[in-house]
This record gives C-alpha cells, structure tokens and sequence, in this order.
C-alpha cells in the first residue's frame, strides 16, 4: 500500500514539499509539478528534503521554467504526464498538498 | 454496504482569509448522505478553523464555526488535529471547540470526536484511507 | 482504471486547470476512463463560455469543451460554487431570476453529491488545485 504525494507550488512559496516529504513513509512516491519542480533543482535548500525519498518531477513543468535536467538533484526521476497517470495507478491514492 | 469507502476530508487552510474551509465543509455535510466511513483531518492552518469565539460582524462574512458543533449529529465522530500544528500556532486544545457526537449504542453518552494526534500518526490515518479529499 | 478528477481553480489565474487537462488527455490516451471532472471553488469558472483569450494563447474552456465531447466526459460545475461566482446555466437563470446564462457545451451544473459519488465509484480521485 502506498501513496502518491502530489505536490505543485514552489517550496520556497510555502511549506508543502517540507510536509509531504516528512509525512511520506515507505513506498510512497512525491511528485512534483508546476511550481514544485524547483524543489528537484540540487544546489536548490529544498532539495535536501528529497532525500532518500522516491521523487518524480513532471518533464514539461522542468522544460517551461527553464530547468535543465542537469540542473536536478541526482535521485528525482523526470516523467510526462503518462508516467503521472501511470503513478495514479500503481500507488493506491492520490493526497493533492495544495 | 459493499460500497463504503474510507473517506478522509484534510483541511489545511485558515478560515475567511479564502473560501476554501467554508466550501470544504459544505462538501462533507453533503457527502453525510452518502453513508461512507468519513473520518476529517485538521493540519496546517487548517487547526485554525476549530478555534473557538469567532465573531465575523467586523468583516462582514457569515460566521460558520457553529457547523463544526453540529458534525456529531451527521455521524462524523472522528476528526482528527495534528499536534505539531497546534503547537507550532501557539494553541492548545483549550483554543478549539469541544466537539462531540452522542453514542446511541451507550445511551446516548457525549463523546469526544477530536483526537489528537502526531504527524506521524496522522501519516498512518492518511493510508489507511480509500480516498482522500483536499481542497 | 476509473478516474474522477477535481478541478478547484479558474482557467488561467493557476496552471491546475492546465495540468488537469493534460493529465486527463494522458489517462485517455492510455485507455482508462474518466467518471467525471468536477469542477469547485473557483474552478466552476472553467465552464464559462464567454471568455476570449488572445489569439496566440490556449483556450481552455475549448479544449474541456471538445475534450469532454471527443470522449463523452461528464463534466459538472458545482451548482452551489456556481451560484456564488455567476456560472449559469437555463435552470438556474430561471430558478434564481437571471437574464442569461453563460454555460459552455459540454459542462452541466449539478450538486456536490456529484463529487463523492465520483469518489464512490472510482479507484482513483485526483485533485488539482492551488
């Protein structure tokens, strides 16, 4: 059993990507779109709270803002939006931390 | 019912500053019809909802605190409040209304409905859950 | 996999409306289905057929419009988030003395309990938000 923690806004805007990633356990996976992408960068505070966690970011969010992939912390896994859907269905629920 | 599902309503905003606690709540009043296993979740700024003595004349907004009271009688008797976000706000049990629901199997005996609980357990309630609604 | 999926903010003013396309588009394609798109707080505004965006930009209620018609999605505006932001449609300019009605094709306005039968009756609920 495990989760999908979809987080979207930026984690230097408020505090979202800090509480998913302290209350993810196990198998749970975050993913990271629209604004939350910048979390994934590496030299980034943010990325620190990634750690040892399973974390995905959304390939297209990373392309519009300018995020090169080299740019990522080296764990976080870019997707499109058909690994989203795949991540929907092999994670048993969806918590949105809006 | 083969159908029910555990569902678990999470509030994690302030009241009036955004509609969102309002509308939330209107959600699991409607949802009370629909006979599943409900179960509410209060982190964040979302704890602020529960506190007690809101007097909304001064701007203007229809206070909706009172509904909180009434959940007991939709047969909504778990809510849940993290600790970790009273604490960080500064409050306290003490600050928040003392909700109840009334057990008909012990005649009719006041229970509390809030519990307390660590992020951590709130983790657990979370996967336990079928659906999880956010708003 | 059945999906509902939630849509809580208005087209344009947050990317939700975008990325719930997109991730919708994406389920199709892949060959699950959608029991809904539920529409609430301020994402009722998606099913106004009044907007003009620029040219050069996308059109979002189009595109939920011919989404919804290419794969006979049902998508409901929630009629209590609608009343309070002006989304009308011909029973509700009657019921609450309106002079028009806005709604564009392909949505329906209709109660909450919309939401949670979509909650119900899919393995999996997915909200996009602020």
């Amino acid at each position: 059993m495990s989760m999908l923690h979809l987080v979207n806004k930026s984690p230097y805007e408020n505090n979202n990507v800090s509480t998913a990633s302290s209350i993810m356990k196990g198998d749970d996976v975050m993913l990271l779109i629209e604004d939350a992408v910048y979390a994934a960068v590496k030299d980034g505070k943010a990325s620190a709270m990634l750690e040892g966690r399973k974390v995905s970011v959304l390939g297209p969010d990373l392309a519009a803002r300018g995020i090169a992939e080299d740019k990522l912390a080296s764990d976080v896994d870019v997707i499109d939006y058909a690994g989203f859907v795949d991540l929907v269905e092999s994670n048993d629920k969806v918590q949105s931390w809006l | 019912m083969s159908d029910t599902k555990k569902f678990l309503y999470i509030n994690r905003r302030a009241p009036y500053g955004t509609i969102y606690a309002w509308e939330s709540l209107e959600v699991v009043l409607i949802g009370a019809a629909f006979e599943q296993d409900v179960s509410l979740a209060f982190m964040d700024d979302g704890v602020y909802q529960l506190m007690k003595g809101q007097d909304t004349t001064g701007i203007g907004m229809k206070n909706f605190s009172p509904t909180y009271s009434a959940l007991g009688d939709y047969e909504i008797t778990k809510i849940y409040v993290e600790k970790e976000s009273l604490e960080e706000r500064g409050l306290t049990l003490d600050d928040l209304q003392h909700l109840v629901w009334e057990d008909e199997d012990e005649d009719w005996a006041e229970k509390d409905s809030i519990r307390l609980v660590s992020r951590a357990e709130l983790g657990d309630v979370m996967a336990e859950q079928d659906v999880l609604f956010n708003f | 996999m059945k999906l509902t999926i939630q849509v809580n903010e208005g087209p344009y003013q947050h990317q939700s409306a975008d990325s719930a396309y997109f991730f919708a588009k994406a389920a199709l394609e892949k060959g699950h289905e959608i029991f809904r798109i539920f529409f609430y707080h301020d994402g009722v505004n998606n099913g106004t057929r009044l907007t003009t965006p620029p040219q050069d930009d996308r059109n979002i209620v189009d595109r939920w419009t011919q989404l919804a018609q290419e794969h006979d999605i049902d998508m409901v505006v929630c009629v209590a988030a609608a009343q309070r932001r002006g989304i009308v449609d011909e029973g509700e300019a009657e019921r609450n003395g309106k002079d028009a009605t806005n709604i564009a094709p392909g949505f329906r306005i209709s109660g909450l309990g919309q939401l949670i039968e979509g909650g119900i009756q899919s393995d999996r609920l997915v909200v996009f938000g602020d």
